[in-house]
């Protein structure tokens, strides 16, 4: 089998993988003339595919013959597709040659499960060591780990990989029992909490490093110690958790290991499906509802037990018409309107359709000024969402605004109209947040019609 | 400090020499609607341009002499709109600085509703995207290997929006220090050859080469990443936007990846599910425990 076939079948084979962020890294380069590439800083996405997904890395598989049968997964054992398997040098050569023509920022390597955990991981790890011992590669490599490897190689992976990830696949392992049976929910958590160590104490070695290298040789980098972020991904709409049970967990990582970030990924349609899996995908805009509900646990100080409680979801479901922000807000309109010129930060926050670029903007301004309507225009946030929500100094919602019943109508579309944005997974996908992108002219009609009336 | 006026060329190329003027006139007290900035890539001047300049701009008789304190802030954004390719930006920049010194408004760069400001953090984020594009989306070819330092070549053709090539440079440098490359854009070229950073003119596309050997490789990678389950051309677009195509090798792909996708996810949900297969004999396997994989046949049922 030539390269151009194996590429072909392992990269196929990688990209129900979301994960594609080449951030975070420790900042690093060639300006000496030795080694290849540089890392740290923003990622960056070197191309875009037509499902609007962003290519950073080159995300392949060592091989995709894999000795688990999870049920949502291309690479089962019991799945068809055609088998094929890259050596490490393969690999080694591929990443090399796509970097130097600034197609990737780096290499995202997984496999297989093949003969053991240990031996897997041995593998990739032969990938990665490779790289960056023989060829000095500076670019950022992310490698998935496998939580019943040993924890020596797991350091190992870490001490030559800018990330490392466990999949969680799914939030119970109910869940697991059924669709991915070789999985267990508590030794991925022990396997993620060690990591979290490790990584912990590579930050602070680090930063002893970087006091004592300041002293002696300066500018040397101190040396990488180990991996500075963790990240995984769960499978949405395979089992029936609901996003209440999905976002608890996501919670509970963040919290409880230090998550980068939890990856959002509804089961879409594979060749070769299973059996055991449910015969309809779910609509991908339940996945990009949990990334706006993640970035409120992350970004803009919401509780999990907020966006959570029964109260503010339907049946253990976010809205999928509206964002989870505009949802919360209908449904506690007690706490509104919040004056934009008076109220504290994490109150701004709250406000439907201010994202936290805006909040900062508004902060800003009003100490100088009274923030007013023609302010909140310039801003370019969307004026149908905040405006039943906020006071400034010449607009006051009316009361047939905040208090109406049909409220939420006005937000929800006709759903022969609907078109998602969704499945923004990179670091801009905070955008997505505040975004109304499609602000037709029609929808402006209705902006100011309503505006009018105040 | 008279014939330095009428004498000085008057139009602005670059960052250093708007500084320089702008701190002149701003000393010596000339009002941003006296003041006259022309860039230097558009063609409209003409003598008497000079002329008017040189009356409209004396000095005042008593310069004043006071050090007008202009935050890092300023230049930093300063320096970044001035790639911008707007021959407009030279006077809008000299009137924020007028405005934060001589206006006594020190804070209006917190002012993001000003229209000065929004205009000028416009032009900005249109710099940084551009920027970031650039980084994203050159494509080196490699052209050989240098016969005396056995070092890899390689050419890339790029046409960024504005004149950021110069700004572009400190990551091709860091990143590839260990090959020998050159850009080359409609503006300005650049050429690292391992210990040094040269500029010469822009050169016409034609001067590229056009069609890497590994081209092919990348499109089946592109090919084979993409899934056609999840179609969202809209998305694509927005960060990967039509004028960049002719130059990405990859683009050429893209119709005929979003015409087959609907037909190959349908076949996807039509064709016969597999049945899971009994699982194999392998030590590793069973030292997961028993629980692991026993329970499927007892709820399908579910």
């Amino acid at each position: 089998m030539d390269q151009d076939q194996k590429l072909s079948i392992l990269a196929d084979a990688a990209k129900y993988d979301a994960s594609c962020a080449s951030s975070g890294a420790k900042r690093r380069d060639s300006r000496s003339g030795a080694g290849v590439g540089s890392a740290g800083g923003a990622g960056i996405c070197h191309s875009y595919t037509p499902d609007g997904r962003c290519v950073s890395l080159l995300k392949v598989l060592l091989t995709n013959v894999c000795l688990y049968d999870c049920h949502y997964c291309i690479n089962r054992r019991s799945s068809e597709v055609q088998r094929a398997r890259f050596t490490p040098e393969e690999v080694v050569d591929l990443t090399l040659s796509f970097y130097k023509r600034n197609y990737i920022e780096g290499l995202f390597l997984s496999s297989g499960i093949v003969r053991s955990a240990d031996y897997t991981m041995e593998m990739v790890i032969e990938v990665a060591r490779q790289l960056r011992d023989v060829h000095d590669f500076r670019g950022y490599i992310h490698l998935k780990t496998i939580p019943e490897a040993s924890q020596e190689l797991i350091e190992l992976a870490g001490k030559y990989a800018d990330r490392i990830s466990i999949n969680i696949e799914l939030p119970s392992q109910e869940g697991l029992d059924r669709f991915a049976p070789e999985k267990n929910l508590e030794r991925t958590q022990d396997a993620m909490g060690g990591i979290r160590q490790r990584i912990v104490e590579g930050r602070s070695e680090r930063k002893a490093g970087r006091a004592a290298s300041t002293r002696t040789a300066r500018g040397r980098q101190a040396p990488a110690v180990y991996a500075n972020g963790q990240s995984t991904q769960m499978i949405v709409g395979a089992d029936r958790s609901d996003d209440a049970a999905i976002l608890q967990r996501a919670d509970h990582l963040y919290r409880g290991y230090e998550l980068r970030r939890v990856y959002y990924s509804a089961f879409s349609p594979i060749p070769s499906s299973s059996t055991i899996l449910p015969s309809k995908a779910p609509p991908l805009v339940r996945e990009h509802r949990l990334y706006q509900a993640d970035w409120l646990l992350r970004f803009y100080g919401f509780d999990v037990g907020e966006l959570t409680a029964a109260d503010s979801l339907d049946g253990g479901h976010l809205d999928l018409d509206i964002d989870p922000k505009l949802a919360w807000a209908l449904r506690h309109r007690q706490l509104f309107p919040i004056d934009l010129n008076r109220a504290d930060r994490e109150s701004l926050l709250r406000v439907p359709g201010l994202g936290v670029r805006s909040v900062q903007r508004i902060l800003q301004l009003r100490r100088w000024q009274a923030v007013r309507y023609e302010d909140l225009r310039k801003l370019r946030v969307s004026l149908e969402k905040v405006l039943p929500f906020v006071i400034v100094a010449d607009h006051h919602p009316a009361r047939q605004g905040l208090d109406d019943e049909n409220l939420r109508a006005r937000f929800a579309p006709p759903p022969e109209q609907l078109e998602f944005d969704f499945g923004r997974h990179n670091a801009a996908a905070g955008a997505a947040l505040h975004h109304a992108p499609q602000a037709t002219e029609l929808k402006q009609a209705r902006v100011s019609a309503h505006s009018g009336e105040l | 400090m008279e014939r330095a006026v009428g004498n000085s060329d008057f139009r602005i190329h670059d960052f250093a020499t708007w500084r320089t003027r702008a701190r002149f006139l701003l000393h010596t007290g000339v009002a941003p609607a006296e003041a006259i900035w022309e860039d230097s890539e558009s063609s409209e001047q003409d003598l008497f341009a000079n002329l008017a300049v040189t009356q409209t701009e004396q000095p005042d008789a008593a310069a004043d002499t006071q050090q007008w304190l202009i935050s890092a802030e300023f230049l930093r954004l300063a320096e970044t709109v001035s790639c911008h390719r707007d021959p407009m930006r030279w006077s809008l920049l000299y009137r924020v600085l007028w405005r934060l010194t001589r206006g006594g408004e020190k804070h209006l760069l917190k002012l993001s509703t000003d229209n000065d400001i929004r205009r000028l953090q416009g032009m900005a984020k249109q710099i940084s995207r551009d920027l970031h594009k650039m980084h994203a989306f050159v494509r080196f070819q490699k052209t050989g290997d240098c016969a005396e330092t056995g070092r890899e070549q390689f050419v890339a053709w790029f046409e960024p929006d504005h004149f950021i090539v110069r700004f572009a440079a400190p990551f091709f440098r860091k990143r590839f220090t260990s090959m020998d490359w050159s850009i080359l854009t409609p503006d300005e070229c650049m050429h690292w050859r391992g210990s040094k950073l040269s500029f010469t003119d822009g050169v016409p596309r034609e001067q590229a080469p056009s069609g890497g050997e590994l081209d092919d490789l990348w499109r089946t990678y592109y090919r084979s990443i993409f899934n056609p389950s999840r179609l969202k051309l809209q998305a694509m677009q927005s960060e990967m936007p039509k004028k960049y195509w002719k130059n990405l090798p990859e683009a050429e792909l893209i119709e005929e990846l979003t015409a087959e996708a609907n037909n190959r996810r349908d076949a996807m949900i039509t064709r016969q599910a597999v049945e899971p297969k009994p699982r194999p004999k392998n030590a590793y396997l069973e030292s997961l425990g028993e629980g692991a994989g026993a329970g499927v046949e007892d709820e399908r049922s579910l």
